[in-house]
């Protein structure tokens, strides 16, 4: 965008900023969290609160003791695995916003041999359902990307639409073939027996370990393999691409796959760990808030385990907030989109600015 | 390179499995310490007493009790009543509200999260926190879990309860038997045939009817739904296209009641007294009053007399009841009928599902001289009494 002087200038432009330097952006993104807690604590004066007194309880409330650190683990757990899922995607630029219904068909995979072939040793078992969430995820992850590499289609929404028929699936094995049949008519999924639960370390379901091994794997992917650099080529330019001799329907096809299955992965963590069950809420926004974490975390999986942490800390405090002060759950909804939109809306102060009519800098 | 990348996937994912195979005895020493502590202090039953001032009551609610009219505003008023009852302060309540009862993840971190504030009692309002309450009732042994509807208890820390209410259903039926005038009543349900709570309900609701008004049909409407506004809005609408001209109800809005007032019929209302809500429109409401329970079970916690006994309290205990009738809509003689009938009830000589019962689809339940056991009237009636129609 260059500079157009003109009669009719508008008072103010955006203006495509020459890359800032990494300090720089770093300041402006702490100050945009200092500003997002002002502006959360103005709400929250607003509806008769002390901000800071809230804030402390936030922060408590999610490290207060052995038990609540252990419940803020499991929350980061599933962010950490379906940014990861779809970090392996927006690396391509391929707009995968199916994480919601990767991680809820890996979890329909997995809960099949969790239903069904109960009596398999633990340790088969719980592998056998890994390897079921990887495959039902990927087959996932791949419908849109074949879509993709054959007709070209709309990825996007291809992928969001996939979201509601997997939730959809979900609603008829609970109300069909897999419901319960001790309910007594309530249209649930039995709760899984023990020997298909994930096992606990150090009182966190193991979907701790996998997540982690998942970073390492994702990482090193992404940046040491072949296959890693054919798919940030295939992100830059499909032409360079081809150009350079890289089969690029096969990598788009071949990186949905990993990118769903990561999710799966995530799928059959939450239902065999967390869940011990398969319900609708199975993914449960989780698949969508992923998305922020990925691109706070700008695709890097170092910093997908920050963001994830943070947003696992906000979430159990806000939480503990809730239910101390007796405040409304929207409100503490309210104050998580608050502190959300200008930690998102720094990212675009980083990318951009604003220039005055006449020329004149402001920052 | 995809079966390097599988055998990656492969390998890391035996290594998690034997790791956690071999981590799964040592799992949570906290919790094992609470274990043996809880043995340690005694027998089958035995919950030490805890002093008034220090006892926390957590509660999980699927909605916010602030929504002032359906199933959480109820159960948050039995909280309300049980803590002016016993004089305990504010902070000794931990609320958690809109805890979804289809996402066990969510409720598990409620439920612990009360823990952790030193709750040593939980009461979960909702069917779906069964199998979460029952996983952690055996987590944490020291707490005391009581869900509400349901099915599961154990012998230890984890109770069920619930109450009689289709004791008040059959009296809010001669209501509405006496009242229509089209001779056509409408049900809005929340679940369908095979759940004996909902289905036992409507039958009592028919029968208080059809002792009043055997001409009376009941069209039954079933939402599929514990909690879905518009559907019940809708499945009120159709009953009143279809001629009922009262509405009576057994979902968690006011909204039937609202669209029965809209368009000039009756109705009645259900948890709560839903005058409140359609004050030109509901006869009565069949009510919870569930302090009552509450108030009972934490004084037993106090006093270390509490048992993992199944509570199912009826209109004797208070538990359930109509609300005063709308003295400006019911027919003339209602409140007669009505005080005939409780007086039975109360007096234990009646008890609603009581000798032969005939069903809607010919069939004959239950045996002359004999009334249903608490079994099947909580798990077993799957039948329509014989003026319901199904829509």
């Amino acid at each position: 965008m260059s500079e157009i002087k003109g009669k009719k200038e508008p008072l103010l432009r955006i203006v495509k900023r020459a890359e800032l330097p990494g300090k720089q952006a770093f300041a402006l993104r702490i100050f945009s969290v200092f500003l997002a807690l002002c502006a959360g604590g103005v709400f929250i004066l607003l509806i008769g609160y002390n901000p800071f007194e809230i804030y402390k309880t936030i922060w408590t409330g999610a490290f207060r003791s052995q038990m609540a650190i252990q419940a803020t683990i499991k929350l980061v757990i599933p962010l950490v695995i379906s940014a990861l899922g779809i970090t392996l995607a927006f690396k391509m630029r391929f707009w995968n916003i199916g994480a919601e219904g990767q991680i809820i068909m890996g979890g329909v995979f997995a809960s099949f041999f969790a239903l069904f072939f109960t009596n398999l040793p633990h340790v088969l078992l719980i592998v056998i359902m890994l390897i079921a969430g990887i495959i039902g995820g990927g087959i996932w992850g791949l419908i849109p990307a074949f879509f993709k590499a054959k007709y070209n289609t709309n990825e996007t929404l291809f992928t969001l639409m996939l979201n509601y028929i997997a939730l959809n699936v979900v609603v008829f094995l609970r109300d069909g073939p897999w419901k319960d049949p001790e309910s007594s008519g309530f249209p649930k999924i039995a709760r899984f027996d023990k020997n298909a639960q994930l096992d606990k370390v150090l009182g966190v379901h193991c979907g701790w370990i996998i997540a982690l091994i998942l970073l390492v794997v994702v990482a090193v992917y992404l940046s040491k393999t072949k296959q890693g650099y054919e798919i940030s080529v295939v992100g830059e330019s499909h032409a360079t691409a081809s150009y350079a001799g890289i089969h690029v329907s096969k990598v788009m096809l071949r990186t949905m796959f990993l990118s769903g299955a990561v999710c799966g992965i995530c799928g059959m963590v939450q239902t065999t760990g967390s869940d011990m069950t398969l319900t609708t809420a199975v993914a449960g926004g989780v698949g969508f808030t992923a998305i922020i974490v990925a691109w706070l975390a700008q695709l890097n999986p170092a910093g997908i385990l920050v963001v994830s942490f943070l947003f696992g800390v906000l979430e159990k405090g806000s939480s503990v907030m809730q239910s101390t002060f007796g405040l409304s759950t929207y409100a503490s909804d309210v104050l998580q989109g608050v502190i959300l939109f200008f930690v998102l809306g720094c990212e675009f102060f980083v990318r951009y600015k604003f220039v005055v009519r006449g020329g004149a800098k402001k920052e | 390179m995809k079966r390097k990348l599988l055998a990656v996937l492969m390998s890391a994912a035996l290594a998690v499995s034997m790791f956690t195979a071999c981590s799964s005895s040592n799992t949570g020493s906290a919790e094992k310490s609470t274990d043996a502590k809880a043995e340690s202090e005694g027998s089958d039953s035995a919950f030490a007493p805890i002093a008034k001032e220090e006892i926390k009551v957590g509660v999980i609610h699927i909605t916010d009790p602030s929504e002032g009219s359906g199933y959480t505003y109820t159960h948050d008023q039995g909280i309300v009543a049980m803590q002016e009852n016993l004089g305990l302060s504010d902070d000794q309540i931990v609320r958690k509200n809109n805890v979804n009862d289809t996402d066990a993840t969510a409720i598990e971190t409620a439920i612990t999260e009360c823990i952790e504030e030193g709750c040593q009692i939980i009461f979960g309002t909702s069917w779906g926190y069964m199998d979460t309450m029952e996983a952690l009732a055996e987590e944490y042994p020291e707490v005391i879990f009581c869900h509400g509807t349901g099915y599961k208890s154990n012998d230890t820390n984890f109770s069920n309860y619930f109450g009689r209410i289709y004791q008040a259903r059959y009296l809010s039926g001669i209501a509405a038997g006496l009242k229509t005038e089209s001779n056509k009543i409408g049900y809005v349900a929340a679940m369908g045939k095979e759940n004996s709570e909902v289905t036992g309900g409507a039958d009592a609701f028919a029968m208080g009817v059809y002792s009043v008004n055997p001409d009376a049909k009941v069209y039954i409407k079933v939402t599929n739904s514990w909690f879905s506004p518009n559907e019940e809005t809708n499945a009120a609408k159709a009953l009143i296209a279809k001629g009922c001209d009262v509405i009576g109800q057994h979902c968690d809005t006011p909204n039937p009641q609202l669209e029965a007032e809209k368009a000039g019929v009756w109705g009645v209302g259900y948890n709560s007294d839903m005058t409140k809500d359609a004050p030109k429109a509901t006869l009565t409401s069949t009510i919870w009053n569930w302090g009552v329970y509450y108030t009972d079970a934490v004084q037993k916690a106090i006093d270390g007399t509490w048992t993992p006994e199944v509570y199912y309290g009826g209109m004797q205990e208070g538990l359930v009841d109509i609300a005063p009738l709308n003295e400006e809509l019911v027919a003339e003689g209602t409140a007669e009928k009505i005080e005939e009938a409780r007086a039975k009830i109360m007096d234990g000589s009646f008890n609603v599902f009581d000798g032969v019962i005939e069903t809607n689809d010919g069939q004959t339940v239950g045996e002359e001289g004999k009334t249903l056991d608490d079994a099947t009237i909580k798990g077993g009636i799957n039948w329509y009494f014989k003026t319901i129609v199904e829509e």
